[in-house]
Parts: C-alpha cells; sequence; structure tokens
C-alpha cells in the first residue's frame, strides 16, 4: 500500500512538472486524453466485463459536437465540452440499451456494428465536414476569464480534468454501485439470484463509461484545433482496448500507462518504421493475449504478491 | 419510363442483382465465422483480413505468376487455408478454454498485422482484376441486362454455400464435426484426432473467406482495406441471423444483401447503415437472432 501511495505522488509530481522538464505539452495533452479515454474503456470492461468494440463512437462524437458548437456557434470551451458529454451520453444510453441485451462476444460485434453506423453518420451529416472533418477549432477562453490559447493553461486545465475523472472512476469502483458491477462480472447469475436488476446496473456503467469517452474526446479536439473520421473510426476503438490490455484490464493505473505506451510509439515509431506502425500494434496486440493478459501494471502487481 | 414512388423501375433489377452479390459475400463470410465459431468458440475477427488476403493472393498470382481465374479459385483458398492452420497450430491454440473474448481480441491484432503489412507494401490505392474472359459479357433477359460475372458469383457462392451446408449437415465427415462441437473429449476417446480437425475446421473457414475474396477480386478493386468494413457489416448479420445456425448464416446473408440493394434504391444514403438499424431492431424484438437457440 505504501509502494503504491509512493507510486501515485511521483505519477503526480511527474505530470505536474512535465511542461517544465521539456516534455512538449501538446503531447502531454494527447496523452492525458488518451489516459482518460482508456481509464473509461476500462471502467467497463475492467470493473463490469463488458468488451466494447464501438467506444471510438462515443469519443468521436463528443469531439465533433464540441468542436461544431465552438466553431459554427461560437461557443465558449466549457459549455462545448458539457454539449458533447451530453451527446455521448445520450448516444450511450441509446447503444448500451441496446447492446446490454447481449453478452461477451456478442456484445462486442453489435457495440462494433452500431458504432460503424455513428461513423456512416458522422461521413455523410452535413455539419461534420465529411471526410476533412473540422479544422481550425479555437480554445477560446474558459468561462470568458481564462484564455486557454497558451498550451501551458490548457495543459493543466486538462490535468485537472483528467485529476477529477480518474478520482471520480476510483470513486465510482469502490463505491456500493461499483461492488454490484464487479458481483456482475464475475458471477452474472449469482447477481441476478440475489435480486440486483443487473441490466440498469450494466446501463449505468456503459452511459458512464461513454461519458468520459465523450469528455476525452472532446478535450482532445480542443486541444489539437481539429476533429476528423479517425477519432469514430473502428481503429480508435481499437487503440483504446489496445491500451487498457496493455496497462492492465481491471486495474487503476494500468490504462494510463498503456496509453502512455500507445501514444509514445505511435509518435515516435512512425518516425523510425514508417507505414509499419499499424502491422506493429497488431504485434502487440497478439503478444498481449499470449502472453500478459493481466498487462504491464496486472503483471507487476501479480509479482509483488508472489514476493 | 415506367416508375414506383418516383423510382425507374428499370434500375430496380441492377440494384437488386449488385445487392444479391453483396449477400453472396455475406452469406460466404459469415458462414465460415459460424462454423469456427461452432467448433471453436473463437470469433475469427481476422475473417475479413483472410477474404483481403484470397483477393490478393488471386492478384499477386496473376502478375507474378501467370495464374488464371480459375485456377485461383482453387488455390488462393488453398494457400490461405493453408495459412490458417498455421495461425492455428501457432497461435490460436493457446486460448482454448479462456474467454472467449481473448480469441476475438488476438484475431483483431492479426488482421491489423495483415492489414497493416498489405497497405504498407502495396499502397493505400485499389487494383483492378479482370473479369475472366468466359465471363466477361452480359445477357440480356429482356427486364434487364444481366452481367455473366454478376450471375456467376451469385451461383458459385449459393452452390459453395449450400454445399458447404451439406457436408455439415448430412456427411459422416460433418456428423465427427458436430460431435466435436457438442462433446470434443468424448469424441477424442472415441478415437478421433480433435485436435486436427479443430486446425481443419479453422482452415476451412478461412478458405471460405479466401473463396469470397477471389470472387470478388474483379467486382471491387483489390486493396489492404476491402475486408476492414466487410467484416463489421458481416458481424451484424451474424448477431441476426444467430451465430449457431448454418443455414440460417447462409440466408440471412444472402437476404441481407438483397435489403441492402432494395435500400440503395429507394434512399441511397441509408444503404450504409441499413444492415446495422435492421441489427437493433432485431435484438430489440428478439434479442437470440432471426435463428439463435438461446
Amino acid at each position: 500500500m505504501r509502494t503504491t501511495g509512493l507510486f501515485y505522488a511521483l505519477a503526480g509530481l511527474f505530470a505536474l512538472c512535465a511542461p517544465l522538464l521539456g516534455i512538449y505539452p501538446v503531447f502531454m495533452m494527447q496523452l492525458l486524453c488518451f489516459a482518460m479515454f482508456a481509464c473509461a474503456f476500462n471502467l467497463l470492461l475492467g470493473f463490469g466485463r463488458m468488451l466494447s468494440f464501438g467506444h471510438a463512437a462515443f469519443f468521436g462524437s463528443a469531439a465533433y459536437a464540441t468542436s461544431w458548437l465552438v466553431t459554427s456557434h461560437a461557443w465558449g470551451p466549457a459549455a462545448a465540452i458539457f454539449a458533447g458529454v451530453a451527446v455521448s451520453a445520450a448516444l450511450g444510453l441509446a447503444i448500451g440499451a441496446i447492446a446490454i441485451r447481449r453478452q461477451g462476444i456478442y456484445f462486442a460485434m453489435i457495440t462494433l456494428a452500431l458504432a460503424q453506423l455513428v461513423y456512416f453518420v458522422c461521413l455523410e451529416a452535413p455539419f461534420t465536414g465529411g471526410e476533412n472533418g473540422l479544422q481550425g477549432v479555437p480554445r477560446g477562453s474558459l468561462l470568458g476569464v481564462l484564455p486557454l490559447k497558451s498550451d501551458l493553461a490548457m495543459y493543466y486545465l486538462v490535468l485537472a480534468i483528467f485529476f477529477a475523472v480518474f478520482v471520480f472512476i476510483r470513486r465510482v469502483v469502490h463505491s456500493p454501485f461499483g461492488q454490484v458491477l464487479k458481483a456482475i462480472r464475475d458471477n452474472e447469475s449469482r447477481a441476478v439470484s440475489l435480486g440486483y436488476e443487473i441490466s440498469r446496473y450494466k446501463l449505468v456503467a456503459f452511459v458512464l463509461s461513454a461519458m468520459l469517452a465523450g469528455l476525452a474526446g472532446s478535450l482532445k479536439a480542443l486541444v489539437l484545433g481539429f476533429v476528423t473520421l479517425s477519432d469514430v473510426q473502428q481503429s480508435t476503438s481499437g487503440e483504446v482496448i489496445l491500451m487498457t490490455l496493455l496497462g492492465g484490464t481491471g486495474t487503476f493505473f494500468g490504462p494510463i500507462v498503456g496509453a502512455a505506451v500507445v501514444v509514445t510509439l505511435q509518435q515516435y515509431l512512425s518516425d523510425i518504421v514508417g507505414g509499419w506502425v499499424t502491422a506493429i500494434i497488431g504485434a502487440i496486440f497478439v503478444a498481449c493475449v499470449l502472453s500478459f493478459r493481466r498487462g504491464i501494471v496486472g503483471e507487476l502487481a501479480a509479482l509483488r504478491l508472489r514476493h | 419510363m415506367t416508375e414506383i414512388f418516383g423510382i425507374p423501375v428499370a434500375v430496380i433489377p441492377g440494384q437488386l442483382t449488385l445487392g444479391l452479390v453483396n449477400g453472396s459475400f455475406y452469406a460466404l463470410l459469415s458462414l465460415g465465422l459460424a462454423v469456427i465459431f461452432g467448433l471453436m468458440g473463437v470469433v475469427n475477427f481476422a475473417h475479413g483480413a483472410f477474404y483481403t488476403l484470397g483477393a490478393f493472393a488471386a492478384l499477386l498470382g496473376l502478375q507474378w505468376f501467370g495464374v488464371n481465374y480459375w485456377a485461383a479459385l482453387v488455390l488462393a483458398p488453398l494457400v490461405v487455408g493453408l495459412l490458417g492452420i498455421v495461425v492455428e497450430r501457432l497461435l490460436l491454440r493457446h486460448l482454448y478454454g479462456l474467454d472467449p473474448l481473448y480469441g476475438l481480441l488476438m484475431t483483431f491484432g492479426l488482421a491489423l498485422i495483415v492489414e497493416g503489412s498489405l497497405h504498407q507494401v502495396f499502397g493505400s490505392s485499389g487494383q483492378s482484376y479482370p473479369v475472366p474472359e468466359a465471363l466477361a459479357g452480359a445477357i440480356n433477359l429482356g427486364f434487364m441486362i444481366l452481367p455473366l460475372y454478376r450471375a456467376w458469383v451469385i451461383v458459385a457462392s449459393v452452390v459453395v454455400c449450400f454445399g458447404t451446408w451439406f457436408v455439415i449437415e448430412r456427411t459422416r465427415l460433418g456428423a465427427t464435426l458436430r460431435a466435436a462441437t457438442e462433446n470434443a473429449p468424448l469424441l477424442q476417446a472415441f478415437g478421433v484426432n480433435v485436435p486436427l480437425l479443430v486446425a481443419a475446421t479453422y482452415g476451412g473457414g478461412v478458405a471460405l473467406a479466401a473463396l469470397a475474396g477471389v470472387l470478388a477480386a474483379p467486382v471491387v478493386l483489390v486493396n489492404s482495406h476491402m475486408g476492414t468494413s466487410l467484416v463489421i457489416v458481416v458481424f451484424a448479420v451474424v448477431v441476426i441471423g444467430g451465430m449457431g445456425s448454418i443455414l440460417g448464416s447462409i440466408v440471412s446473408g444472402l437476404a441481407l444483401g438483397l435489403v441492402e440493394g432494395f435500400t440503395k434504391v429507394i434512399y441511397p444514403e441509408a444503404s450504409n447503415i441499413v444492415v446495422f438499424i435492421i441489427m437493433a431492431l432485431v435484438l430489440i424484438l428478439r434479442p437470440a437472432g432471426l435463428f439463435g437457440k438461446e
């Protein structure tokens, strides 16, 4: 327990000082957004054992909603992020209500198919900019007071939101609701026999996860100033699965580690190996499933328990 | 020109044939998925990648070795099927008995490897494969002009689909296969080499996908991502049909292709998403799927 606390303290200190250490803030923000996305996904997979293969739908649709409101309607960033989260929550409610009717692999295939539907809507809808996406999304100023144009201001905003999301997820998992969710994960029929209305718990978990994924998407759109079709694409859904799996499903810190590894790889690996990145990501997937299913953090924790 | 609801009647048969052609691919792919899932409990996400590999095998066979279409129709599924057996023996084998989600995730990784590599080597622009001479023309049916190749695709895949159904449901080999689905350890106790049977089944299912790829090569552009979006539609088809049923996957594959073609006539904007909408409706009304047994 003490080492864990120390670890958290060090990680927090690093995140606070990162811009001073000369790490490019936009890169760090991107990393934090994907880490948030992976944490949201992990809430569903790690604690509810629901493998969504369509989380990009929530990430991307919120990013589109926020960007559209900011560029075409001159909304402020706070309101636009809020609207983005609302969109992903509504979408999460609709997709979740259908998907939780089946379990396991069917759940995965259904979320994948419904997310593809969202992708086609984004491709053809009049306000998404089609193949080009939406470019030049301004960050504006937070509540009209704090201008976010500087990367440093934006960085600390993203960091604060990320921290809040992280604490929130821990709180949810440790709450009575989270305990029931874990009980459903471990033995669904037993939870039913204990009298829990399991579909309600699953749906709430799904919507929460969709909302937080949407929050990550909205922030990412403001950070980078654009949103494209790749944000709603199946490959993005795959990436968030890989981040969670690689870091450690069902651990709190795993998705952050996974996101850090994958984002760093994509950033720096493409300079070295060019277009082979996709194939390498695929190979990591295969290796991960075959040899360390508990992920980096999960395996380390297991190692520590043995000693 | 005659019109129904403001749509010229003449375009309807053409779109419906195109829909049936797509439906043929859905049927071949979902059939392979159903057979693999039935025996191994693995949802083969790499199915679309094997379909792409089938098309590339035909294309490269022609460009590099001068293998003609008819030979490719046999050779490409054979080569890809053997590759499938290697994949099963080297990788998938280790996941039996684990949560089926791991099989889905690993084959997703495989699909990324295959599609990423093809993309890197052959680029993103598609290459066309010539229609074989014997099937190049079109016949005039009076109410429509039917390109021979489209008719061939539909006939060939229906024959292959029902042939596969016959083998599984009506022959001794099929009985063994179904026995392995029911109770593999017991079948092994009878002296049947179950691991070999499983590997051969995966190879067979994958070969069906490759066959669909060869059939598709002359009507689509052969490129690295031709299977990516197709496999998602096929998943939806499988959810609609219910994965337990062989016949169900064939029928729903063809029917959904037809529905898609029809949507293209009446409301083209929705043709990409109509299958997903039907899937959502089926799940709301009948969660186990139309032919599902749960």
